[in-house]
C-alpha cells in the first residue's frame, strides 16, 4: 500500500511531476486560508429596502454578527418615523453574507501563475526548442499509421535494458522526449485523423 | 498499470525516467479489458490477503488498510474535486468580469467582490461603485456615450478572443485529449475501453485551466460535463496510488464511477443527483458497493466546495433559489407545453450538432481547429454584447431567470407596475401588470433565445473543453420565463375566464414565472441528454423545493417522450456513434432473430480461422502467424484435424512471452516447439528446448453453439463484458464472434453503416 505510494512518486516521469507539484502546491496553500480568521472586510449584513411611499429604495450594509442581522440594527438612519418602522421593516429583506478575501486572492494569484508558467513553457516548446535541439540522424522517422506497436516490439531487440543513458540529464531528456511523443500521438489522433473527439 | 520493479540491476530513483516495461496482464491502448479476468484477479488478491492476515498482527493491519483504501481514495477524490471546482468557480467569476472592467483597489476582485464594501451602491444600480471601472473609463476617462460604448465593445471582443485563443493553444500543445465534453469518452472507458492518457495528469491540469478560459470568454458552453472529466482524472490519479486499484482495471472503473458522481455533485451542488447521474448516464456496471462510495465522494466534494465558499454566501451553485410559492393543477398544461418544446429542441440540437460535427470530422473544416474557435468566439462576442441578457455569463442569466420578482428586484425583467399603497411582505406580492421594462425584456429574451439555440450547435464539439448542461438550461429557462410571463399577464388581465377563475383571484399571487423557467430548463436538459430520474433530482436539489417535483417530472417525462419519438439516442450516445467507439449500450434492445452462425467469423468464403495447436507449432510458426494477422487473440485447439478447443491465448501476451523467453531462457530458438499442455511431449535428445506457454492460456473461454440466438449472445456480451466469444458445433471450433462483430451486426440491423465502428 504505502510502498506503492512511494513507488508511484518515484515512477512518475518528470513531465508528470510538474502538474502533480502544482496540485500539491495548490492544496498546501489552500489550507491556511480555510482557517484564516475573518477580517472586518469579510462579513456584512445587507438589507435591501424597496421604495415605500415617497421614500426611494435603498441598500444598507453593516458589519454586524449574524444574530444582529435584522432591519432594526442595520437600517440607520431610519427614514420613517417611529410608528411606521414596523411596516417599513416588513418590506425589507436582510441577509447575512460572508466571504474570504484571502481565499480569493490566493486562488486567483495561483491560477495566474499556473497560466503564466504554461504560457512560458508553451513558448519554449514552440519557438525555442526546435532551434536548440540538434536534428538527430538516428531518431526513428515518424511512423505511418500502419505501424503497430507489437510488430515493432517483435522486430526490435529490446533496446531498453542495454542502452540505458548514464547521466541524469540524458534521462530527463528521454522522459521529456517520450512525453512529447505521447502528446504528438494524441494530437494526431484528435486533430489530424479525427479518430476521437470528432 | 506498470510495474517497473522487474528491471534487473539497481532499483534506484532514476529508474523512473526510463521507459516503463510493459507487463503481462496490462492492456494495449484502444483495446477492451477482460472484465472476467479482472474480477477473478481481484478475488485472488483478496483471498491472498485474507489468508495472510491470520499470520501476524502486521499482516492483519495490512488487510484492514486494504479494506479501507477504497474509502481513503473516495475521500481524496472528494477533496481534490471540490478544491478544483472551487478554483474554477472563483477564477471564472473573476475572469468573466475582466472582459468588462477591472477593480482598482485589488485587481483580483470580480465586480461583485469589488463593490462589496462600497457605500455607493443604490437600489436601482446595485453594481455601481467607484473602485470598479469599465475599460473605457480607465483608458479614456469616459463612461457614457457612443465612444465609450464602442471602446467597451471592442475590448470585450478582444478579451474574449484572447481567452479563447489561449485555451485552444494550450489544448493543442499540451493535452489534445482535453477537448470536448468528456462524457462520451468516459462512458466508453467505463464500459471497458482503454484510452491511455485520457485521464492523465496533463489532461487534468490543462482541462482545469482551459475550462476557466473558455467559460470566461463568453462562449455558449458550460462547465458541468468537463467537471465530470476533471473529477474522473482525479479518480484515476488517486487510484494509481494504491495497488488494489492501479493494477486492476475493473476495480479502477468502480473508482471512476464514484469520481463522476463527485464531479456532477460539485457542478450542481447536488450530491444525490450526482450519484444518480453516474448511475444512469455514465457508468456501465454499478454494483451496490459503488453506490455508497459514490455518495460519500459526492458529499465530501460538496462539503469541500462549500468550505471554499466561492459565491460568498455558502451556496454551492450560483442559481440556488429558495421560494416556496405553490403551483396549481391548471398550470400543468403550460408545463407540458414546455416539455414538448424541450423535446423538440433536444431533437433539433442533436441532429444539427451531429451533422455539424460530422462535417468537421470529414471535410476541410476540421483542418483549422484554432481558426474555427476564434471565428466562433468572435461571432459570439459580437452578437452577444448588445443584448444585456447574453452579455453576462450564462449562469448569471439562469440565476436571474429563476428568481421570482419580489419587491426587491429592480431589474428590467421585474419592472412591473406596482401599487403604491401596497404593504405586503416580500414574498407575497400579487400578480401585477407588466410595465414597459418587461415588454422590452421579453423581446430581448426572444432574440437571446434564438441566438443561443443557433450558436450552441456550432460551439459544442469544438477543440476546447465544452459542456452543454448550462446552455440547454439557459435555452429552457428563457423559453420558460417567456411562457411564465405570458401566463401571468393572461391570468391578470383575464381573471374572469373559466380556467383562471377557480384558482386565481385578483390580488393573489398565482403565477410564478421563475418556476416556469425552472421547468423549461429541466425540459430542455432532459430533451438533449434524455436523463430522467437524475434530472429531476438535480433540479430539485438545485432549488430546494420538494413541492416542485411534480411539474419537473411532468416536463421531463414529456420532453423525453417527444424526443424519443424522433430518435432514440441522447447527445452522448450520438457522439459515441459518431466517433465509432466500441460501446455496447445496455439500453438498446436487440430484437432480431439472427443466430450466432450469421455473425461469426470466418464467414463463408473467408480464410479459415487462425488457430494455434497445442503442441505442434514452433516459435517461428507462431511469430509468423502473429505478424501476418492482426487478431487480438488466437484459439488453441488440440490439432488441426480434431479442432477441439483447449483455450484462448491473447496476442499481446504471446508476444511478451515469446520475447521474454528469447531473452531469458537458454535454448529457446525459432525451432523450439511451443506447447500449451501440462507436461512437455517426449522429444528426441537433440531437439531444442521447448517453450511452455500454458500459463498465458485462458482455459475457460466463453463458447456458444452455432444455433444460439444473437439476442442471447448480445446479452452475454453485455452482462459479462466479454471481448470475444467462440462458436462451436458438436465440440468442434467453428468460428469466433468479437465485440466489434456484435456492434457491426447491430449497426447493420439498424440500417446504419457497419464500417463506422472503428477501434479494435
Amino acid at each position: 500500500l504505502f510502498p506503492q505510494a512511494h513507488r508511484m512518486f518515484a515512477r512518475s516521469s518528470r513531465n508528470s511531476v510538474s502538474p502533480v507539484l502544482l496540485l500539491v502546491l495548490l492544496g498546501c496553500v489552500l489550507c491556511p486560508p480555510a482557517q484564516a480568521s475573518k477580517s472586518s472586510e469579510d462579513i456584512r449584513c445587507k438589507c435591501i429596502c424597496p421604495p415605500y411611499r415617497n421614500i426611494s429604495g435603498h441598500i444598507y450594509n453593516k458589519n454586524v454578527s449574524q444574530k444582529d442581522c435584522n432591519c432594526l440594527h442595520v437600517v440607520e438612519p431610519m427614514p420613517v418615523p417611529g410608528n411606521d418602522v414596523e411596516a417599513y421593516c416588513l418590506l425589507c429583506e436582510c441577509k447575512y453574507e460572508e466571504r474570504s478575501t484571502t481565499t480569493i486572492k490566493v486562488i486567483i494569484i495561483i491560477y495566474l501563475s499556473v497560466v503564466g508558467a504554461l504560457l512560458l513553457y508553451m513558448a519554449f516548446l514552440v519557438l525555442v526548442d526546435p532551434l536548440i535541439r540538434k536534428p538527430d540522424p538516428y531518431t526513428q522517422p515518424l511512423h505511418n499509421e500502419e505501424d503497430t506497436e507489437d510488430t515493432r516490439s517483435l522486430a526490435t531487440v529490446p533496446t531498453l535494458a542495454g542502452a540505458r543513458a548514464n547521466t541524469v540529464l540524458e534521462r530527463v531528456e528521454g522522459a521529456q522526449q517520450r512525453w512529447k511523443r505521447q502528446v504528438q500521438e494524441q494530437r494526431k489522433t484528435v486533430f489530424d485523423r479525427h479518430k476521437m473527439l470528432s | 498499470m506498470v510495474n517497473a520493479g522487474d528491471m534487473n540491476g539497481s532499483g534506484n530513483l532514476m529508474d523512473f525516467l526510463d521507459e516503463p516495461f510493459p507487463d503481462v496482464g496490462t492492456y494495449e491502448d484502444f483495446h477492451t479489458i477482460d472484465w472476467l479476468r479482472e474480477k477473478s484477479r481481484d478475488t485472488d488478491r483478496h483471498r491472498k490477503i485474507t489468508s495472510k492476515s491470520k499470520e501476524s498482527i502486521w499482516e492483519f493491519i495490512k488487510s484492514l488498510l486494504d479494506a479501507w483504501s477504497g474509502w481513503v481514495v473516495m475521500l481524496l477524490i472528494g477533496l481534490l474535486a471540490g478544491t478544483l471546482a472551487g478554483v474554477i468557480d472563483l477564477a471564472v467569476d473573476w475572469m468573466t468580469d475582466l472582459k468588462e472592467g477591472v477593480c482598482l483597489s485589488a485587481f483580483w476582485y470580480s465586480h461583485e467582490q469589488c463593490c462589496w464594501t462600497s457605500n455607493e451602491t443604490t437600489f436601482d444600480d446595485r453594481d455601481k461603485c467607484p473602485q470598479w471601472q469599465k475599460w473605457s473609463e480607465l483608458l479614456v476617462g469616459q463612461s457614457e456615450g457612443a465612444s465609450a460604448y464602442i471602446l467597451n465593445y471592442f475590448l470585450y471582443i478582444m478579451w474574449a478572443l484572447c481567452f479563447a485563443f489561449l485555451a485552444v493553444s494550450l489544448v493543442r500543445v499540451f493535452a489534445p485529449y482535453a477537448c470536448g465534453s468528456g462524457i462520451p469518452e468516459i462512458k466508453t472507458i467505463l464500459s471497458g475501453f482503454i484510452i491511455r492518457g485520457y485521464l492523465g495528469k496533463w489532461t487534468l491540469l490543462i482541462k482545469t485551466v482551459t475550462l476557466v478560459l473558455v467559460v470566461s470568454s463568453g462562449l455558449s458552453l458550460g462547465k458541468e460535463g468537463p467537471l465530470v472529466h476533471v473529477a474522473c482524472c482525479c479518480g484515476n490519479f488517486f487510484s494509481s496510488l494504491f495497488s488494489k486499484y492501479s493494477k486492476n482495471e475493473g476495480k479502477r472503473r468502480e473508482v471512476l464511477s464514484a469520481a463522476a458522481a463527485a464531479g456532477v455533485s460539485v457542478a450542481f451542488g447536488a450530491p444525490i443527483g450526482g450519484v444518480l447521474f453516474s448511475l444512469e448516464e455514465v457508468s456501465y456496471y454499478f454494483p451496490l458497493k459503488t453506490l455508497w462510495r459514490s455518495f460519500f465522494a459526492a458529499l465530501v466534494a460538496a462539503f469541500t466546495l462549500r468550505s471554499i465558499n466561492p459565491f460568498g454566501n455558502s451556496r454551492l451553485v450560483l442559481f440556488y433559489v429558495e421560494y416556496h410559492t405553490p403551483w396549481y393543477m391548471a398550470e400543468l398544461f403550460p408545463f407540458i407545453l414546455l416539455g414538448v418544446f424541450g423535446g423538440l429542441w433536444g431533437t433539433l440540437f442533436i441532429r444539427c450538432n451531429i451533422a455539424w460535427c460530422r462535417r468537421r470530422k470529414t471535410t476541410r473544416l476540421g483542418k483549422y481547429p484554432v481558426l474555427e474557435v476564434i471565428v466562433i468566439t468572435a461571432i459570439t462576442a459580437i452578437i452577444a454584447y448588445p443584448n444585456p441578457y447574453t452579455r453576462r455569463s450564462t449562469s448569471e442569466l439562469i440565476s436571474e431567470l429563476f428568481n421570482d420578482c419580489g419587491a426587491l428586484e429592480s431589474s428590467q425583467l421585474c419592472d412591473y407596475i406596482n401599487d403604491p399603497n401596497m404593504t405586503r411582505p416580500v414574498d407575497d406580492i400579487p400578480d401585477r401588470p407588466a410595465g414597459p421594462g418587461v415588454y422590452s425584456a421579453m423581446w430581448q429574451l426572444a432574440l437571446a433565445l434564438v441566438f443561443k439555440i443557433v450558436i450552441t450547435i456550432f460551439t459544442f464539439g469544438m477543440k476546447i473543453p465544452s459542456g452543454l448542461f448550462i446552455p440547454s438550461m439557459a435555452v429552457g429557462a428563457m423559453a420558460g420565463r417567456m411562457v411564465g410571463i405570458g401566463v401571468e399577464q393572461l391570468a391578470y388581465h383575464h381573471h374572469d375566464w373559466i380556467i383562471f377563475r377557480n384558482w386565481c383571484r385578483p390580488g393573489a399571487d398565482c403565477v410564478t414565472p421563475g418556476l416556469y423557467a425552472m421547468v423549461g430548463a429541466a425540459a430542455c436538459l432532459g430533451g438533449v441528454t434524455r436523463m430522467t430520474v437524475s434530472l429531476v433530482v438535480i433540479m430539485f436539489e438545485l432549488t430546494g423545493g420538494l413541492e416542485y417535483i411534480v411539474p419537473l417530472m411532468a416536463a421531463a417525462v414529456t420532453s423525453k417522450w417527444v424526443a424519443d419519438a424522433f430518435g432514440k439516442e441522447g447527445i452522448y450516445e450520438a457522439h459515441i456513434h459518431l466517433n465509432g467507439y466500441p460501446f455496447l449500450d445496455v439500453k438498446d434492445e436487440f430484437t432480431h432473430r439472427t443466430l450466432a452462425t450469421d455473425v461469426m467469423r470466418p464467414r463463408r468464403g473467408e480464410a479459415p480461422l487462425s488457430v494455434l495447436t497445442q503442441d505442434s507449432m514452433t516459435v517461428e510458426d507462431v511469430e509468423t502467424l502473429i505478424k501476418e494477422t492482426d487478431y487480438n487473440g488466437f484459439p488453441v485447439v488440440v490439432s488441426k484435424d480434431s479442432e477441439r478447443l483447449i483455450g484462448f491465448a491473447q496476442r499481446r501476451e504471446l508476444i511478451l512471452a515469446i520475447k521474454n523467453a528469447r531473452q531469458r531462457q537458454d535454448g529457446v530458438v525459432s525451432n523450439s516447439i511451443v506447447y500449451f499442455t501440462e507436461d512437455p511431449p517426449e522429444l528426441p535428445p537433440n531437439s531444442p528446448h521447448p517453450l511452455k506457454l500454458r500459463r498465458i492460456l485462458n482455459l475457460s473461454p466463453f463458447t456458444v453453439t452455432d444455433h444460439t440466438p444473437m439476442e442471447t449472445v448480445v446479452d452475454i456480451f453485455r452482462k459479462l463484458g466479454l471481448r470475444q466469444c467462440l462458436v462451436t458445433r458438436s465440440g468442434r471450433l467453428l468460428g469466433i464472434i468479437t465485440k466489434k462483430d456484435v456492434l457491426r451486426h447491430m449497426a447493420q440491423m439498424a440500417n446504419q453503416d457497419p464500417e463506422s465502428i472503428m477501434f479494435n
